[in-house]
């Protein structure tokens, strides 16, 4: 795939600990093309940012193993590249945002210094031409006092402000790839809402591809192009939006579909999905979702490889669209 | 929370600290048997001139009456007459506290210099070779006696090697530069006398690595735990992600944070520096605070061990205070609580 932005292919981590290694991400292929806005979803612990992590080659280094696995970004290779070579990268083709924007930020500086630092980095623009740039990224993110916003602290500001002047660094030097991890987990629904949009806005406008991590099917739903559902470590069902999450064909993406709110009928509890995620440090050698699946068959003890289904990179990795298509 | 503020508070303190620590040398020294007078008048003075050295004194007087005269003294300047060398006090202190101070502040520069690039580089090689050797010397420094390590480097570079001199602030044979501000080293520069400020400096290099050391492993360990915290924090990461590198977050992003809780372990070191420097000076000679208390101490000369414990308490509250101004001035989030 040549215009694909982020290639991850066959990514196994793991992180060794006293009661054995968990196995974090056991075997994982995720494409992400230019311009396009792909989604990761699935339950905690499922590896979405370990996975997201590693696109930018961000896990604490002599904490995790890779035992196996390919990560190309934008045409290079991240296992053949130094470390300055990926700072380079990092901040100028690719950003990220993460989480908490409470405490993303230095709480000692104040946001202009800041902003200006990542833009003097990575850009020829020095100075006054730096807060310029700085102004006009703030003020793309509907901040309108961004001159004021420059001269204060980050504790000075709430929640939604600062996830927006994050978004903004993000977009600082116009990178081709924004992984965005749960930006908007934190925050409350109305501002989760803007700054959604605004996020969505300047990703089309800049033509950058994103890459969305959440648990929240909605968000994803109306947020992402593509979408792929993982589910401990796996990846279990990809393919567009609509398929995906439209007409799911894992039963893992099934009831994850089923347990939303706006899928119980009145007066009826909602449901949600029965049993835990599983034992990392022990993955099970079957498909990892059987304990908890309520359609499974007796070969379902073995691994089920994620197989095309359909056109457009559908994808579903269960025996029974197996045994359907066969 | 307003820097005034901060100031009112720390004075109102200081007041409360002093009235305290007054109180009880008072008591304490007035309890230990002994008696002054007849220390001062000598061991063939008639009862009558013991008599009348005591009713100069005030000594005949109720204890709350001499406490309350002391108090009145030193609010206005006047730490009374010493015992032993029958001089004012304040003249005392004028003389040896510099010298003390100047010591403790060198052997907090000895600690600090080598301590935080100790403790930055433990927490960058966490677990490897340079972080075992950073707590082995915190361990050896808090647990080696300074007098006991202040012999034997004397025993090393002066008897040894003789590189440096074994006591005293200065040559013996050199002219002393006139006193300004009763720091050696400083004085010696504004007088120009650049031989006095090396032979000074000499001096310092002992007693002030000797003081310094036991606080130099504390600051290390402090600095170390403060920048692993930092590194761990989610702007250590956003940082990362920007493409900052290593090296810059260390030093622009997570040291400076780091800095900021370490300013009060600073501040307390100083505090230590100045009592630890009383054992030091006796082994070095210095003619610090240090041997002038411990001669009053053993000629019951109370005035004088009094104006010693003051002025300790007094520099101690100071620092605190700088230490919280210090606080306010590099830390946005504290100026903010109200
Ligand atoms: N630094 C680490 N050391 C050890 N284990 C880790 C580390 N980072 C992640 N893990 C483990 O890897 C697994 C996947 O974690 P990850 O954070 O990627 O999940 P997630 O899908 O992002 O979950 P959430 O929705 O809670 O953010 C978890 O079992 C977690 O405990
Ligand atoms: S493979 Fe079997 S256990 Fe796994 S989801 Fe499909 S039916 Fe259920
Ligand atoms: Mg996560």
């Amino acid at each position: 795939m040549s215009d694909a932005v982020l290639q991850i292919e066959g990514l196994e981590i793991q992180f060794p600990g006293f009661a054995g290694a968990v196995h974090a991400v056991s075997g994982v292929d995720i494409e992400v093309g230019a311009g396009e806005i792909v989604g990761i979803v699935g339950e905690s612990g499922s590896a979405k940012s370990v996975t997201a992590m590693s696109a930018l080659r961000l896990l604490p280094k002599g904490a995790f193993d890779m035992p196996s696995g390919k990560i190309t970004l934008l045409g290079k290779d991240l296992a053949t590249i130094t470390e300055t070579e990926m700072n380079e990268m990092r901040g100028r083709d690719v950003a990220m945002i993460f989480q908490e924007p409470q405490t993303a930020l230095n709480p000692t500086k104040k946001i202009g210094k800041q902003m200006i630092k990542v833009i003097e980095l990575h850009t020829e623009l020095k100075g006054k031409a730096a807060k310029d740039h700085a102004l006009s990224l703030l003020r793309d993110m509907r901040i309108n006092d961004a001159e004021e916003i420059l001269d204060r602290y980050p504790f000075e500001l709430s929640g939604g402000m600062r996830q927006r002047i994050l978004i903004g660094m993000a977009f600082a030097c116009s990178p081709r790839l924004l992984v965005a991890d749960e930006p908007t987990t934190a925050l409350d629904v109305t501002v989760q809402r803007q700054v959604l949009q605004l996020l969505h806005h300047k990703a089309r406008q800049t033509g950058a591809s994103v890459l969305f991590i959440s648990h929240d099917l909605a968000v994803v739903n109306q947020f992402c192009d593509r979408v792929y559902v993982m589910y401990a470590g796996r990846v279990i069902e990809s393919g567009k939006t609509a398929d995906a999450l439209g007409s799911p064909a894992h039963p893992y993406t099934q009831a994850l579909i089923e347990a939303l709110p706006e899928h119980a009928k009145k007066g009826e509890a909602l449901s949600s999905i029965d049993g835990t995620v599983p034992n990392l440090v022990k993955p099970p050698t079957g498909c990892a979702f059987e304990a908890r699946c309520t359609k499974s068959i007796e070969k379902c003890i073995q691994r089920p490889a994620l197989k095309p289904i359909a056109a457009d990179k559908r994808q579903v990795a269960c025996w029974l669209k197996e045994a359907q298509n066969v | 929370m307003s820097f005034l503020n901060v100031v009112r508070r720390r004075l109102i303190f200081l007041v409360l600290v002093l009235l305290g620590v007054t109180l009880i040398t008072f008591t304490i020294s007035h309890l230990i048997p002994g008696d002054p007078a007849r220390m001062i008048a000598g061991d063939r003075a008639t009862p009558e001139i013991v008599a009348k050295i005591r009713d100069d004194l005030g000594l005949d007087r109720p204890l709350y009456e001499q406490y309350a005269r002391y108090v009145t003294g030193i609010v206005q300047g006047d730490f009374g007459t010493s015992i032993r060398p029958r001089r004012p006090v304040l003249e005392d202190l004028r003389i040896f506290f510099p010298a003390t101070l100047e010591l403790a502040l060198v052997a907090l520069l000895v600690a600090t210099s080598l301590g935080v690039p100790l403790g930055v580089a433990s927490a960058v090689w966490k677990n490897k070779l340079i972080d075992q050797f950073v707590r082995v010397i915190a361990v050896t420094g808090i647990s080696t006696p300074a007098f006991w390590l202040g012999l034997l480097v004397i025993l090393l570079f002066y008897g040894q090697l003789g590189l440096l001199p074994s006591g005293g602030r200065i040559d013996p044979s050199m002219d002393v530069p006139a006193t300004i501000t009763g720091f050696l080293l400083v004085d010696s520069l504004l007088a120009g006398r650049f031989d006095a400020f090396a032979s000074a400096f000499k001096h310092l290099i002992l007693p002030a690595f000797t003081l310094g050391f036991v606080h130099l492993g504390v600051v290390a360990r402090q600095v170390r735990a403060a920048l692993l915290d930092e590194l761990q924090q989610d702007y250590v990461r956003t940082a990362r992600a920007n493409g900052i590198s290593s090296f810059r977050i260390v030093f622009t992003e997570a040291l400076p944070n780091a800095m900021i809780p370490s300013i009060t372990v600073l501040g307390l070191a100083l505090g230590d520096l100045l009592y630890g420097a009383v054992l030091t000076e006796t082994v070095f000679a210095w003619p610090g605070m240090g041997a002038y208390v411990v001669n009053s101490i053993q000629a019951l000369d109370f005035p004088a061990v009094m104006g010693f414990t003051v002025v300790v308490s007094l520099a101690y509250v100071l620092i605190n205070l700088a230490v919280d101004l210090i606080y306010m001035a590099v830390d946005p989030r504290i100026r903010e609580v109200s």
